[in-house]
C-alpha cells in the first residue's frame, strides 16, 4: 500500500515524510496547543499541520462528522492565528488591507474577509471582530507568519500596534445543533441571543473569554478564545458538563472531520479553493469584496467584477463511490475545462462530492462534466454550493 | 496492538495468510489506521494474475488514495464481496472479515516477507 504523495501533502500542509510507503508526521519542532496533553489522553491520532502537532481524529472521521451534525463537537483550533490591532489608525490600516469595509462594523461584530495582493490574489481568508478596545483577526495557521510579514511591510504611515497573540491564547470551536442549549445551561450570559457573526466577552469563575457565534462546519455553534492557562480547565469542564463520559453529548472532533464538514457546507479552505493565484470573485466571494473603498487589490478586483472571471468555483455531484483528489482534471466533451480543489465521500449525503474551478461557460448548475481519475472518467454534475444547509 | 503471528507481512503493509494451495491477502491495522475511514476498494476480478511487487488494486479513504501491491505471484480465486459492499469492514476487522482477495499460488517464498515480530519492530507497533 502506497499513498499518493500529492493529495496528502496538500491535505496536511506538506508536513508529511514518505518512508517506504508510510507517511509520518514530523514530531520534532512542532508547536503544541494547550490541549495537546488532552488530545494524547483521548487517544487522538496526531498529525503535523502547518507547523502544529494536531489531532487528525479521535474515534474516526466519519463518526466525528456525524456526531457534529446531530449533537455537539469540540474542535481545538488553537493553531489558527490570533492577531490584535490597536492604535488610532487600526481601522484605517485594516481597511487598507481587507476586502471588507470594517469601518461600519459595530462593537461585537465579526466580518469574514479576504486579504489580497495587488493582483487580487488571495493571501488569506480571515475573520475580523471589532471588540471594545481592539480589533481581533483570526487567520489560517498556514498563513500566520506570511500575513504578519505582509502587515509589517504595509504599516508605514499608520499609527497601529500589531500583536500576535496566537501562542498566548487558546481557541476552541463548539459546533453542532445542541451547542447553544448546552452552553446556556452553564455560562453566565446566554449566547442564544448572540447573532451569527457577533462576539461577546464573558467571565466564568473570574476567567475572561471571548465567545463568537461562528464556525466552519455548517452547524450552529461558537468559537471561544481564552488565555492558555484557562484552556485545559475549560475543555474538561465542557466534556464533563453532562456527566456521561464517553457517551457525552459533547465529543472531541479532529481536523479530518473539520475538513469534511466544511466541504459539505461549501466553505473554501486555503490551499485548496483559495491561493495567491486565485481571486475572491472566481471563488464566489464577491459578497466579501467592498465596492465603496480602496484597498490592496481593489483595482484588480473591480476589473474582474466588471468583466467577469474566466473560471468559477462550483460544486460537483460525482456519480461514483470513488473520491477524486485535488488537482485532478475536470473534462467536458473530452476536453479539460477545470480542476478539482477538494472532494470527499460525504457522510451526510452518502455520495461523493467535490469542489472544482471550471471555465465559466461550464459553471451553470446541471452541466454534465467528467472527472479524470488517473485515466478513469467519473461522471459528475455541476451543482450550487453549499451541498449541506442546516435546517432553521 | 501486536500484529497476528499466523501470517506474513510486506513493507507496503499487506499481509498474507497461507492456506494450503492458496493465500488470503489483506492490509494491516497499521495501514488502516493511517488511511482512516475506508470509503472504496477496487479489487481484481477472479482469474486475474498477480505479480509480486506490482499494483493489483486501489483503496480510498476519507483522506487518501493508495495502491495495493501484490506480496505473491498467483491468480485471484476469490474476492471478498463484503468489503466491496461495505468498505468500513476493513476498518473494523482488517485481519479477518476485512480480507481482500484469495490467491492461488505455487509454493510461497516467504524469505522476502516479514514475520509479525519483524513487521512490528520495523513500524514501531506494540
Amino acid at each position: 500500500m502506497t499513498s499518493y504523495a500529492k493529495s496528502l501533502e496538500m491535505l496536511f500542509g506538506g508536513d508529511i515524510i514518505f518512508l517506504t510507503g508510510v507517511f509520518l508526521s514530523h514530531t520534532l519542532n512542532l508547536l503544541k496547543t494547550p490541549f495537546h496533553e488532552f488530545h494524547v489522553s483521548q487517544g487522538a491520532k496526531m498529525v503535523g499541520f502547518a507547523g502544529w502537532d494536531m489531532p487528525l481524529l479521535y474515534r474516526g472521521i466519519i463518526a466525528e462528522h456525524q456526531h457534529t451534525r446531530k449533537s455537539a463537537s469540540v474542535f481545538d483550533v488553537s493553531h489558527m492565528g490570533r492577531v490584535k490591532f490597536t492604535g488610532p489608525d487600526a481601522v484605517k490600516f485594516l481597511n487598507h488591507l481587507l476586502t471588507r469595509n470594517i469601518a461600519g462594523a459595530a462593537v461585537g461584530q465579526s466580518l469574514y474577509s479576504l486579504v489580497c495582493n495587488e493582483n487580487g490574489g488571495v493571501l488569506d481568508d480571515v475573520i475580523v471582530s471589532r471588540m471594545e478596545k481592539y480589533h481581533l483577526m483570526v487567520c489560517n495557521a498556514s498563513n500566520r507568519l506570511k500575513l504578519l510579514a505582509w502587515f509589517d511591510r504595509h504599516r508605514t504611515g499608520f499609527d497601529v500596534q500589531i500583536s500576535d497573540e496566537t501562542l498566548q491564547t487558546a481557541m476552541v470551536a463548539l459546533q453542532g445543533p445542541k451547542v447553544i442549549e448546552l452552553l446556556d445551561a452553564v455560562l453566565p450570559k446566554p449566547v442564544a441571543g448572540l447573532k451569527r457573526y457577533h462576539c461577546m466577552m464573558q467571565r466564568y469563575m473570574f476567567i475572561p473569554f471571548t465567545v463568537c457565534r461562528s464556525g466552519y462546519t455548517g452547524e450552529d455553534g461558537v468559537e471561544v478564545i481564552c488565555g492558555n492557562s484557562a484552556a485545559l480547565m475549560a475543555i474538561k469542564f465542557l466534556l464533563k458538563s453532562d456527566g456521561q463520559g464517553t457517551e457525552s453529548l459533547v465529543q472531541p472532533a479532529g481536523l479530518g472531520a473539520r475538513d469534511t464538514l466544511r466541504l459539505e457546507a461549501g466553505m473554501p479552505l486555503y490551499g485548496h479553493e483559495l491561493s495567491e493565484t486565485v481571486d475572491p470573485i472566481s471563488a464566489g466571494l464577491n459578497w466579501a469584496v467592498a465596492k465603496d473603498k480602496d484597498f490592496i487589490g481593489s483595482k484588480a478586483l473591480a476589473g474582474l467584477v466588471q468583466h467577469g472571471t474566466p473560471q468559477k468555483l462550483v460544486g460537483l455531484l460525482v456519480d461514483s463511490p470513488r473520491t477524486p483528489r485535488q488537482d485532478m482534471t475536470v473534462l467536458a466533451g473530452g476536453k479539460p475545462v477545470g480542476r478539482i480543489t477538494s472532494a470527499t465521500a460525504s457522510p451526510t449525503m452518502g455520495r461523493t462530492i467535490a469542489m472544482a474551478y471550471v471555465q465559466s461557460e461550464f459553471s451553470e448548475p446541471g452541466t454534465a462534466v467528467e472527472v479524470d481519475l488517473r485515466g478513469t472518467p467519473l461522471a459528475a454534475t455541476v451543482t450550487k454550493l453549499p451541498f449541506y444547509k442546516r435546517a432553521g | 496492538m501486536a500484529s497476528p503471528t499466523d501470517r506474513f507481512y510486506t513493507e507496503t503493509h499487506e499481509w498474507i495468510k497461507l492456506q494450503g494451495e492458496r493465500v488470503l491477502l489483506g492490509i494491516t491495522r497499521f495501514a488502516v489506521d493511517e488511511l482512516t475511514d475506508v470509503t472504496f476498494v477496487e479489487l481484481p476480478a477472479i482469474g486475474k494474475t498477480l505479480t509480486v511487487g506490482k499494483a493489483f488494486g486501489e483503496i480510498e479513504s476519507v483522506k487518501a488514495t493508495s495502491e495495493l501491491y501484490a506480496p505473491v505471484d498467483g491468480a485471484v480465486v476469490e474476492v471478498n464481496d463484503a468489503v466491496k459492499n461495505d468498505p468500513s469492514t476493513i476498518n473494523q476487522d482488517p485481519y479477518e472479515a476485512g480480507w481482500l482477495v484469495a490467491v492461488k499460488t505455487g509454493p510461497v517464498d516467504t524469505s522476502k516477507l516479514m514475520s509479525a515480530a519483524q513487521y512490528d519492530a520495523k513500524f514501531n507497533i506494540h
